[in-house]
């Protein structure tokens, strides 16, 4: 702490420092805090220290299969975005001039709340006579992370400078090997950084699966969601919420490693 | 096979433009085979637009591009034997040195064995791609030829610009092009190696023997390396020829004010012979002139010589206004003053002069270049808009002709009759200064108006390119001339 000595005047000029003690307070409460009480949940039973939550949640069979369930369909979702999301993108960063307005139409449902967008496709879907499952929810995912998909995409793909896309066809290559050869490895970090939007919102959502399937198919986010408020459970919710972050904190690592190694250059 | 002709590349009657906006106005040339051909302008002159459509990024709006007398005008650039050299060298940041020179020998083709016929009864050629030891060894001549042996394993990013310039350099080359185009190539490097670097080219044109065109606006880049040099103004070339021809006989004032430091003078063409500017009468070599036409005089400052005031060599007088030492000459500036004109000469000489010392010039017949003047008066066409106004270029001028409304008109205005105005809002009309010209007394601008007229203004000061001004005429220096036409009354 600073203290003013009493000879001098109080200083009352502020250092840029001091500017971040707001958020920094509000980190420490809402998210430090929480943070020290899952870890203390998940450590503690029966006001004893035990891995008890632990053998808990491992062996129970059904905790297991909607972790695999959420990374499967993270995969599949992630997957689709990026197959779906790239032509998209490339083609909004060709024709750069109009597209402010094309960009905007293909982000425009980001602005409707997900929940709203989420049960207006659930009301699509009866509609229509779909069966509700595992098909809808990956349809749900997928639309609802797009969005975050394509805008690095685009942000990256509208940074690569002409001149490598022509200095590739002065090269010889037609059309179609300056896509694979020159774009698409320069468009690396954004392919990345859409893995990591879309990827790791999607394995820890809730809400969307339990909707789109009339609560068949639970996800991670969706049981630990449970365990705290139906099952009153926090020893084992806390122990699903530490996984979580684990898996997470382990994709961003990955994630990393693997933008070094390709290339963080190439958005000149 | 393709034809085996002495031109290699041909661009007939090419003209491009963006959004109407001519960049590049019906131009021709031809560039023979091994020629080192530099494009020499000033920025915004057409010259790397030219450039560009030879390599096939951009396609004429009309005209063609021949190669080996074959038409190109359309071909995309990956199907033409011709590479490129990027003005900031575009490597690919993703891949190595090796990586990107060998990105055009892993995507080629090359002819597998003799061709034979199938059968079906056609001919057929098997192609293949490079092995891997062939692009080795294509990689590691190219990167012995730029001096840069063991680098090939550095990623680019690590290089200082002049090592990126050779990558680029073999980047294209190791392609075996017929053609390389190279677009100002050494403006990111410093003066000592720039100066390594024209060698090198110069050294490795000679080597390979193909033909490099060169694109700069450095005049003394294009007279060291070239062989050919095409100087460009507006999109438009303004001559061809050798270093030497452009330098010796520059066939316009532009030209001679480019190339080369230089004086030019308006001046009047007396007789054959015998030409008058600065206040004085000269011999010259030049004849065929009208009686008394304006022209323009060319003098290099190099071609004057210092003699004794008193000499009898001593064409003209002048007195002394600075003299700096340039290391491997002497430049100095006299005043000429005959009556009240005063004219400033320019002069490069190695004999130290004294400030305020009254010297003789002379100046040999052979180094006076007269050329005629581009125009001797500014004539626009309008239309009267009231009695006593006049519109043109977009604007409404006072001016002393009480024609009808409606009426169109002719209007001429003399160079020094045009007033240009620092703001823009001061000036009847706006415009955009192209180019200004000093001509021993005064400022020769060109400005251009927001419809792409172009006023030739004389005024006292040099005006910087690409400002914005304001032009204003006083009405009675503004000459209105009905246009009579019979299809005017009908």
């Amino acid at each position: 702490m600073n203290k003013t000595p009493k000879n001098k005047k109080l200083n009352l000029s502020f250092s840029r420092k001091s500017l971040a003690y707001p958020y920094v307070l509000f980190l420490i409460v809402f998210v430090v805090l929480p943070l020290v009480l899952i870890l203390i949940n998940a450590f503690v039973a029966d006001g004893q220290l035990t891995f008890q939550n632990f053998i808990d949640f491992f062996s129970d069979g059904s905790g297991l299969t909607v972790l695999g369930n959420s990374l499967v369909i993270g995969f599949v979702t992630t997957l689709l975005c990026l197959v779906l999301g790239y032509p998209v993108a490339y083609f909004l960063s060709k024709y750069h001039a109009s597209s402010k307005v094309l960009v905007l139409l293909f982000v425009l449902p980001m602005w409707v709340n997900f929940l709203i967008r989420t049960l207006s496709t659930k009301a699509i879907f009866l509609a229509l006579d779909v069966e509700l499952g595992m098909g809808t929810v990956v349809f749900g995912m997928v639309y609802n992370y797009l969005p975050f998909m394509i805008l690095p995409l685009h942000t990256t793909l509208s940074s690569i400078s002409n001149s490598y896309i022509e200095a590739s066809e002065d090269l010889g290559a037609d059309k179609l090997t300056v896509l694979i050869k020159t774009v698409l490895p320069l468009s690396v970090p954004g392919i990345i950084s859409g893995i990591t939007m879309t990827f790791i919102p999607a394995i820890s959502t809730f809400a969307i699966s339990e909707l789109l399937s009339n609560r068949q198919i639970y996800l991670f986010g969706d049981s630990i969601n449970m365990q705290f408020t139906t099952g009153q459970n926090f020893g084992v919710g806390s122990v699903m919420s530490l996984i979580m972050l684990v898996i997470v904190v382990l994709g961003n690592l990955l994630m990393n490693k693997f933008n070094k190694e390709g290339n963080t250059r190439s958005v000149l | 096979m393709t034809k085996q002709t002495s031109k290699i590349i041909e661009l007939k009657n090419v003209c491009k433009s963006y959004d109407d906006k001519p960049v590049v106005k019906n131009t021709s040339l031809s560039i023979k085979r091994g020629e080192f051909v530099t494009f020499l302008g000033p920025s915004g002159c057409g010259k790397t637009t030219t450039l560009r459509m030879i390599a096939g990024f951009e396609h004429p709006t009309s005209g063609q591009v021949l190669f080996n007398g074959q038409d190109i005008t359309t071909l995309p650039p990956h199907k033409r034997n011709i590479n490129t050299v990027f003005q900031r060298y575009a490597l690919f940041p993703h891949l190595t040195v090796f990586g990107n020179i060998a990105y055009g020998l892993k995507i080629k083709r090359i002819p597998d064995g003799e061709p034979f016929v199938n059968k079906k009864g056609q001919t057929v050629q098997k192609m293949r791609k490079f092995t891997k030891a062939e692009i080795q060894a294509k990689v590691d001549r190219a990167l012995k030829m730029v001096d840069l042996e063991d680098y090939g394993h550095r990623s680019v990013d690590s290089l200082s610009g002049g090592q990126q310039q050779r990558v680029a350099i073999a980047r294209a080359l190791v392609n075996e092009p017929e053609v390389l185009l190279l677009d100002e190539p050494l403006g990111a490097l410093d003066l000592k190696m720039r100066k390594d670097m024209q060698l090198e080219l110069m050294s490795m044109h000679q080597k390979l023997g193909i033909t490099f065109i060169y694109v700069t606006h450095d005049q003394e880049e294009a007279l060291t390396m070239s062989d050919t040099i095409v100087v460009m103004k507006d999109g438009q070339i303004q001559q061809i020829g050798t270093p030497t021809q452009v330098y010796d006989e520059p066939a316009n004032a532009f030209v001679a004010d480019f190339i080369g430091e230089s004086n030019i003078f308006s001046g009047n063409m007396v007789k054959d012979f015998c030409v008058e500017f600065v206040g004085h009468r000269f011999e010259c070599v030049d004849k065929g002139f009208k009686k008394n036409e304006p022209i323009d005089v060319i003098v290099r400052p190099e071609d004057i010589r210092i003699v004794d005031a008193n000499d009898s060599n001593a064409l003209v007088k002048g007195v002394v206004q600075t003299c700096v030492f340039k290391g491997d000459h002497y430049q100095i500036t006299a005043i000429i003053k005959v009556d009240e004109e005063e004219n400033e000469m320019l002069i490069h000489d190695n004999v130290k002069v004294d400030e305020g010392q009254t010297i003789g010039m002379y100046i040999k017949p052979f180094d006076l270049h007269i050329m005629h003047k581009a125009r001797l008066i500014n004539t626009l066409e309008g239309v009267m808009y009231d009695k006593g106004i006049v519109e043109m270029c977009g604007g409404r001028f006072e001016c002393n002709a009480d024609l009808e409304e409606g009426t169109p008109v002719t209007i001429k205005v003399d160079f020094d009759d045009v007033e240009i105005c620092d703001d823009e809002e001061d000036g009847v009309i706006g415009a955009t200064v192209v180019s200004s010209m000093y001509k021993g007394s005064y400022y020769q601008c060109i400005v251009r108006t927001d419809d792409y007229y172009d006023f030739f203004v004389d005024t006292d000061y040099d005006w910087l390119k690409d400002d914005r001004v304001g032009i204003k005429i006083a009405p009675d220096k503004i000459i209105v001339q009905r246009i009579e036409k019979d299809e005017q009354n009908a």
